[in-house]
């Protein structure tokens, strides 16, 4: 059982992190083994933004094997090379905890394809996020302590997703953690409730087309799926689509990009899902009181139906 | 053992030991003796004033601080009671055992109103997964939408959603009516064994997968039967009761009950109308 969270303001921006830290907090009885945001904040577009890391949080209740943090800095001075053979150079760069970093980079190629194979074939390293918008930061615990942690509450953004995970189909840790960034294409993640049963079959056939997957957690499939389904011309929203046929088990997930925000439902409806639309905002949780933390007078919420896509725009 | 190929359902199953005895009808058996009534005691249950009423804000409190002070408040005679700020809580309202109006000013989260017997109950908002799940007896009423497994397993009692509702609505019930005002998800019916479900807009797939009993009476688009769901015809008697049934449930006024579809278990389960022939006759 996890819990997942969305919101999307339309025409306007808001503390996006803070909203989603309550959402997600209000789930946590969902799941705290690990929480993950995907924020989508404002920004100029001019730079990249590259949210990675070089280890693993090794903290009370992790599954990864401890590593001195002599390692991390080796690793962040191979990225740095790397990164000035691409050609990319480094604007800002800050290392909130010593395994995990936000660079901000000016890099003027579109395809990331090369970019990112070239970064994660660095042992031990892994780009969490790639966007001009986007950033996914995930940890170990709960959505308040995460967002502590990385100083989310203050993020101004439109839109935004989260998933608060209890860990089941693989191990406590950030690489097992949700949101999953849609690699290689910029600015796109994914947060997924519920349990992939042709995980290996599709995980075969994708990493035939170059497709790469940093963990074993069947989530991970449902972003891989739609990126690839998008470098074969699909938009958005016919990728969704297609993930329902495509994707076997029982499943509602939520994907961004830049621009908008969706929804996907299984064709059995067997994950929960509670939205809230209204011209302003959209807001949708596992449950109903995640989005009573940013909404808590009485609206109109409902229960998308089985098999039911959704996209909204920003 | 006698040859299992040959012998009759009944031969074979009692030649391998399987039972002996003479299926009479459960409910045909005493389970409470009337003379005795002075003595019985139901567990939670009050004499209450439904004209003695107050209100109760359950904003700041946990599901089970406010279900045990509706409690309390149901102890000292109060017989309607209005909860304020349910605020989407989950497990809001379950339990009571009792004659009660009850009346929420908002929305509930899931698992409200399970296990309850005997209370008429009104949300004012929309209810989260398993609403009224176990409901023996009463009334409940939400004015919005409903999640999925709604009126899971109850056993009696009028459960209507004046909104759409979810999938796997009357899953596994066992009696009672449940009503929806607009549309209803996937496996509607799953596995219901007795009872009755009336839906007045569209219904997704599967609708009646698995289903022993009961009837569904749908009024739009049917997505697709499940296994053992058929069609059955629309009978008079069906039309005067769905009639009456809607004008209870203050729903569906000037609905065309007659152009609704009505289905119905195909298969025919060994022994199962043997187990409690009375109370199946009282279903249908």
């Amino acid at each position: 059982m996890c819990g997942i969270a969305g919101l999307i303001h339309r025409g306007k921006s808001s503390n996006v992190g803070s909203e989603l830290q309550g959402m997600l907090q209000a789930l946590k009885h969902r799941g705290e083994d690990s929480t993950g945001y995907a924020l989508y904040g404002d920004t100029d577009g001019k730079n990249f933004i590259m949210r990675f890391k070089v280890g693993e949080n090794v903290g009370e209740g992790s599954s990864s094997i401890v590593e001195d943090v002599s390692v991390y800095d080796e690793r962040k001075k191979i990225v740095d090379q790397t990164l000035a053979e691409l050609g990319a150079k480094i604007v800002k760069e800050e290392r909130t905890l010593p395994y995990s970093l936000r660079y901000e980079i000016d890099y003027d190629k579109k395809d990331l394809l090369d970019f990112s194979q070239r970064i994660e074939s660095i042992p031990g390293v892994e780009i969490l996020s790639m966007g001009k918008s986007l950033e996914v930061i995930k940890d170990l615990g709960n959505a308040k302590a995460v967002c502590d942690r990385y100083s989310l509450d203050k993020l101004i953004g439109t839109h935004a997703i989260g998933h608060a995970r209890m860990a089941t189909e693989s191990g406590v840790d950030i690489k097992s953690a949700h949101p999953f960034w849609g690699y290689p294409f910029s600015d796109v993640s994914v947060v997924h409730n519920g349990q992939l049963t042709n995980y290996w079959n599709n995980r075969r056939a994708l990493e035939s087309k170059g497709m790469r997957f940093m963990s074993e957690c069947d989530s991970e499939l449902i972003a891989v799926y739609i990126a690839q389904k998008m470098r074969e011309g699909a938009s958005l929203e016919e990728g969704m689509k297609e993930s329902l046929t495509g994707l076997d088990g029982v499943f509602t997930y939520f994907v961004a990009t830049k621009n908008s925000l969706g929804m996907a439902k299984d064709t059995m409806a067997a994950k929960p899902l509670v939205l809230y639309e209204s011209d302003n905002l959209v807001a949708m949780g596992s449950e109903e009181i995640a989005i009573r933390s940013v909404l808590p007078q009485e609206i109109d919420t409902y229960d998308p139906f089985d098999g039911e896509v959704k996209v909204w725009q920003i | 053992m006698a040859n299992i190929k040959t012998v009759s359902k009944k031969s074979k199953a009692q030649s391998m030991g399987m039972h002996t005895e003479v299926l009479t009808g459960r409910t045909q058996q005493k389970f409470f003796n009337p003379d005795e009534a002075e003595n019985f005691y139901y567990f939670g249950t009050y004499d209450v004033d439904f004209n003695q009423r107050t209100d109760l804000d359950v904003k700041d409190m946990t599901a089970a601080e406010a279900n045990k002070e509706i409690d309390n408040l149901m102890s000292e005679g109060y017989g309607t009671i209005v909860i304020k700020n349910p605020q989407g809580k989950h497990s809001l309202g379950v339990g009571i055992l009792n004659k009660l109006n009850l009346i929420f000013e908002g929305s509930l989260g899931y698992f409200g109103m399970g296990s309850c017997d005997g209370p008429t109950v009104r949300i004012n908002g929309r209810v989260g997964w398993s609403c009224a799940e176990n409901l023996m007896a009463g009334k409940v009423v939400i004015e919005k939408n409903a999640g999925s497994c709604f009126g899971a397993a109850i056993r009696g009692g009028d459960l209507i959603c004046k909104g759409s509702v979810g999938a796997r609505t009357g899953i596994d019930m066992k009696g009672g009516t449940i009503i929806i005002g607009g549309d209803a998800g996937a496996f509607t019916g799953f596995m219901m064994q007795r009872g009755r479900i009336i839906i007045l807009g569209d219904v997704g797939i599967n609708l009646g997968d698995s289903m022993y009993d009961g009837t569904i009476f749908i009024g739009g688009k049917i997505g697709s039967y499940g296994s053992d769901a058929v069609d059955s015809d629309l009978t008079s008697n069906d039309q005067d009761w769905l009639r009456r049934k809607l004008k209870v449930a203050e729903i569906g006024e000037n609905f065309d009950v007659s152009k609704m579809k009505k289905v119905v278990a195909g298969k025919k389960l060994w022994n199962y109308d043997n187990l409690e022939p009375t109370e199946k006759k009282g279903a249908i």
